[in-house]
């Protein structure tokens, strides 16, 4: 039996690891083909990890992403694809923030407030997806894109002085108001004034709610029934239509929290120059982590790392666009070198366990007549 | 009523049939050698024997066909002859001449082809470019190609026109196309596999004529069914498949649907009779006037269940009998709640749970054995003790107040596999690692684990080896006799005759007949399936209790 846990194991380490070192080794032959010397740019952002500074940004930026990722891993499991998590923590970001600028509360209440309003917010915009999908059939891949435009739309609108928006004196910059100091979210000091925002932790200890959820609960087991065949979980007393619900709800609530470490920690409003395409990233992040909690964590680290190290590479003469690649090229290695590694394993398995029957290894039972 | 002529008092289901001669060998040995022989072919697959030991003869210029059940291991000789897959043991003879195919590639060289039971073609290109596609090189894909498109068609009558676009044709024309494109691509061989499912009867007709066309001609065709009406009427020879290996052989002149019928039901398999009676008169299972009306793709509603009225009592089996697609499905969907019925009541115990979600359902003591135990019966990736959660997860020992308990469910599933003869090296491994059998005794165990008040037992031994087969018959038999009311849905008629109390026959949606199971035989029963016989099947008297009020209901219909 033990023999089966080590393989899964192994397997499971395998595909990250060839889809890492395949990504790699394009990225080598395509920098190779466009004239840049392979090896500089990667020495170059190597090097910047090592700064103190670049390490709070990165992890800042991963606990951004693992939201993110979380957010899309819950509808992956149950083989829905929210496409829509990055329209979600926008217009989430935003309505909270101009929910926590207009009230003051005392500290803990006024975050859990403008916390609150963010899940709602996203999970309100998910579940436009999750009526259409479970009442009329509406792919959420198309409706989840769409719901992306409208949300931009949106915010545009919301944000103009005529409506929610507050004009910035002295500046084009609109925003929705500065949040009272009783809604930040207390940050770790570390040094010279580099600070880890609280959040971050938040956001990595809903991973540990999340595992929980997916692996020790029945709503868990009924999602990933679900994900895993949806005839089977059905015919198991599942009621597909409420799950995708769910899920969605779910799903676009812990999208409404990726806004959070930025807007609680440091921009305390939201504006033209809230970070974007953040939902997307995601994507990259929980399919990289095969929607395992612990895999997003370092998928998060991971691409956190290509994004602000390359952020270097300008200084040194290179394109930091580079990252971008590489990013790309890790999104193409996942995905080809998972479906490969999924297949051999399940061979393998079915291989090793007619080897074991065969060689009279199976677990002794009440009735010995030949099967 | 009287449609069945004297009905044999005693068993003589197993008396009615012998192994008629080879005919095929003599003609062989006097003239040319064989289009196809294959000997001793033998493939196993983890834990099954798919093929054992089958032995074919097929002479040149005739049409053989190959009958057998879902599941007798008939798709599998024909992708081992096809070259699909490779035999673990026996021989292959193409023409007299010993072969070795790896690859379809090899077989086609040696003018075999296969005629898919799904379509292979391109819906947006035209006829001529389905044909030529992956065949450019053998004449090319202009004027030459047509050319002989049109020659193919015209000497062997099929009327296939080169330019139409595939997706204005109808089926019938698809599978010309097929049939062209295996002889445009030099076949003297054709593999035909269940080529009427798809057609009406006057296009089955058709593709009848093309038959005897290429016959005339001097091809092969090899008639994969399981339509004894049609194999009678098209076959020069017959060969009978059963559970994996050639049963005998039959000549389509002298044969009777009957004699087919046995042969391929069989008579040898462990007897699952069950004779001493455990009905109790205390009902389980009430479904009144149940109906179901679906809409099928042309947006035609029609009735799939109409009128359906049974009982099932505390230890009591009722077995449906029936051709597939007649309602089955849908009457277990209905049961179990995956489907809300138009109308009709459903009661357990006493309960009317007829608009109870599948869930309460089943925490309320209906066990399920689904037709399709991959697509509704197990979660093909995941480990076996999460298989045995799947369908009781808000049941122990699986959990406790909303929360899982792994380790309570881990020790439970190496009770089932244990108690159930699952082999498996650990219960670890996947669902899809282990053999059919072996599976179905997963999810029989885990049914049986939460002691239900009824079973739904749908093709309970389907695709399993006899092994298995003897010990699931077990299983439900034990648990019926601790009063557990079943319904039983199964294509294997003696197994529905040896294990039910109680017979039904369903026909286009309603249960048009019933049948002493102690003194019907398969033949009756299965004239009754295709609709011929209504009402009670027996004249003599009815022993059993259970069956007694339904009939008139039944008749007056």
């Amino acid at each position: 039996m033990k023999k089966f846990d080590k393989d899964r194991l192994l397997l499971a380490a395998a595909g990250p690891a060839l889809a890492l070192v395949s990504a790699f080794v394009l990225t080598m032959i395509v920098l190779a083909a466009s004239g840049v010397a392979p090896i500089d740019p990667l020495r170059i952002m190597v090097e910047q990890a090592g700064y103190e500074d670049v390490q709070v940004l990165i992890l800042n930026q991963a606990g951004i992403y693992y939201l993110a990722a979380l957010a899309v891993a819950i509808g992956f499991r149950m083989n829905l694809f929210n496409i829509g998590v990055d329209g979600q923590y926008r217009l989430a970001a935003m309505i909270s923030a101009v929910v926590g600028a207009a009230v003051t509360l005392p500290g803990p209440l006024h975050i859990l407030m403008i916390v609150a309003v963010a899940m709602l917010t996203g999970a309100f915009w998910a579940g436009i997806a999750g009526i259409l999908k479970a009442k009329r059939g509406v792919s959420e891949v198309v409706s989840t894109i769409m719901l992306n435009a409208i949300a931009t739309a949106l915010i545009a609108w919301l944000l103009l002085p005529k409506n929610l928006g507050v004009q910035v004196e002295g500046s084009n910059d609109l925003t929705t108001g500065k949040i009272a100091e009783s809604g930040w979210f207390p940050a770790l000091t570390i040094g010279d004034g580099l600070e880890i925002y609280g959040f971050t932790f938040v956001a990595f200890a809903l991973g540990i709610v999340y595992w929980f959820v997916l692996n020790r609960t029945r709503f868990g087991f009924d999602l990933r029934a679900t994900g895993a065949s949806e005839s089977a979980a059905q015919a198991s007393g599942v009621d597909a239509k409420k799950m995708i619900m769910t899920s969605m709800l779910l799903s676009g609530a812990v999208a409404g929290l990726t806004g959070m470490p930025l807007l609680l920690g440091e921009s305390h409003t939201y504006n033209l120059s809230f970070p974007l395409g953040i939902g997307f990233t995601g994507i990259t992040i929980a399919l990289l982590g095969r929607n395992h909690p612990v895999g997003i964590f370092f998928s998060a680290l991971l691409i956190a790392f290509i994004d602000k190290a390359s952020a270097g590479l300008d200084t040194a003469g290179y394109a930091k666009e580079i990252g971008t690649i590489m990013q790309g090229l890790i999104v193409i290695a996942v995905v080809v070198s998972y479906e490969l590694v999924r297949r051999y394993g399940i061979r393998r398995q079915q291989q090793k366990v007619g080897e074991e029957l065969a060689a009279g290894h199976a677990i002794k039972t009440d009735k010995e007549v030949a099967a | 009523m009287d449609a069945i002529p004297s009905p044999p008092a005693l068993s003589p289901r197993h008396t009615g049939f012998q192994l008629l001669p080879r005919q095929g060998e003599c003609v062989i040995n006097a003239s040319s050698p064989p289009a196809v022989e294959l000997h001793g072919i033998t493939k196993r697959f983890p834990g099954v024997v798919a093929n054992k030991d089958i032995a074919i003869t097929v002479r040149k210029g005739t049409v053989h066909a190959l009958i057998g059940e879902n599941g007798a291991g008939k798709s599998t000789l024909m992708k081992i002859l096809y070259g699909m897959q490779k035999p673990d043991e026996g021989t292959i003879a193409i023409d007299g001449e010993q072969v070795s195919f790896n690859n379809p590639g090899d077989a086609i060289a040696r003018g075999i082809g296969m005629v898919h039971q799904h379509f292979m073609l391109a819906d947006n290109l035209t006829v001529l470019e389905n044909v030529v596609l992956g065949g450019e090189k053998l004449y090319g894909i202009g004027a030459k190609a047509r050319k002989k498109i049109v020659e193919i068609s015209d000497a062997y009558g099929l009327g296939v026109r080169p330019d139409a676009l595939v997706e204005d044709l109808g089926v019938a024309d698809r599978q010309r196309v097929e049939i062209l494109k295996v002889l445009y691509r030099g076949a003297r061989t054709l593999i035909l596999d269940e080529p009427t499912a798809v057609l009406v009867p006057q296009e089955v007709d058709a593709l009848f004529d093309n038959l005897r066309e290429l016959k005339a001609e001097g091809l092969t065709v090899i008639f994969i069914s399981h339509k004894l009406g049609e194999v009678l009427k098209v076959a020069d020879d017959i060969t009978v498949i059963r559970r994996g290996t050639t049963v005998g052989t039959a000549d389509p002149k002298t044969a009777t649907t009957k004699q087919l019928a046995e042969l391929m039901v069989g008579s040898e398999l462990p007897s699952p009779e069950t004779r001493e009676s455990t009905v109790t008169d205390v009902p389980m299972l009430k479904v009144s006037d149940l109906r179901l009306a679906a809409t099928d793709p042309d947006g035609v509603v029609r009735e799939v269940l109409a009128g359906i009225d049974f009982t099932i009592h505390k230890g009591e089996v009722l077995g449906i009998a029936g051709v597939e697609g007649n309602g089955q499905t849908e009457l277990i969907e209905a049961l179990m709640g995956m489907a809300l019925p138009d109308g009709g009541t459903i009661t357990l115990d006493g309960k009317d749970i007829s608009a109870t979600p599948t869930r309460k359902r089943r925490e309320g003591g209906i066990g399920y054995i689904p037709e399709d135990r991959h697509r509704h019966g197990l979660l093909l990736e995941s480990p076996l003790w999460e298989n045995r959660i799947l369908g009781h997860v808000t049941e122990r020992p699986n959990s406790k107040r909303g929360i899982l308990d792994p380790k309570a469910a881990r020790k439970d599933t190496e009770r089932i596999v244990r108690e159930y003869d699952v082999r498996t090296p650990g219960i670890d491994v996947t669902a899809a690692s282990l053999s059919g059998g072996n599976q179905q005794k997963l999810i029989v165990g885990r049914e049986m684990s939460h002691d239900p008040k009824f079973l739904i037992a749908a093709h309970p031994t389907r695709g399993v080896d006899v092994g298995a087969q003897a010990q699931i018959w077990d299983a439900i038999r034990e648990a019926r006799r601790e009063g557990l009311a079943v319904l039983l849905i199964s294509a294997d008629l003696d197994e529905l005759i040896g294990l039910s109390d109680t017979l039904r026959v369903i026909y286009r949606g309603r249960l048009v007949a019933d049948a002493d199971p102690a003194t019907i035989t398969p033949e009756e029963l299965g004239t009754a399936m295709t609709g011929a016989a209504r009402g009670h099947l027996e004249a003599t008297d009815n022993p059993s209790a259970a069956a007694d009020g339904d009939t008139t209901e039944d008749e007056a219909r």
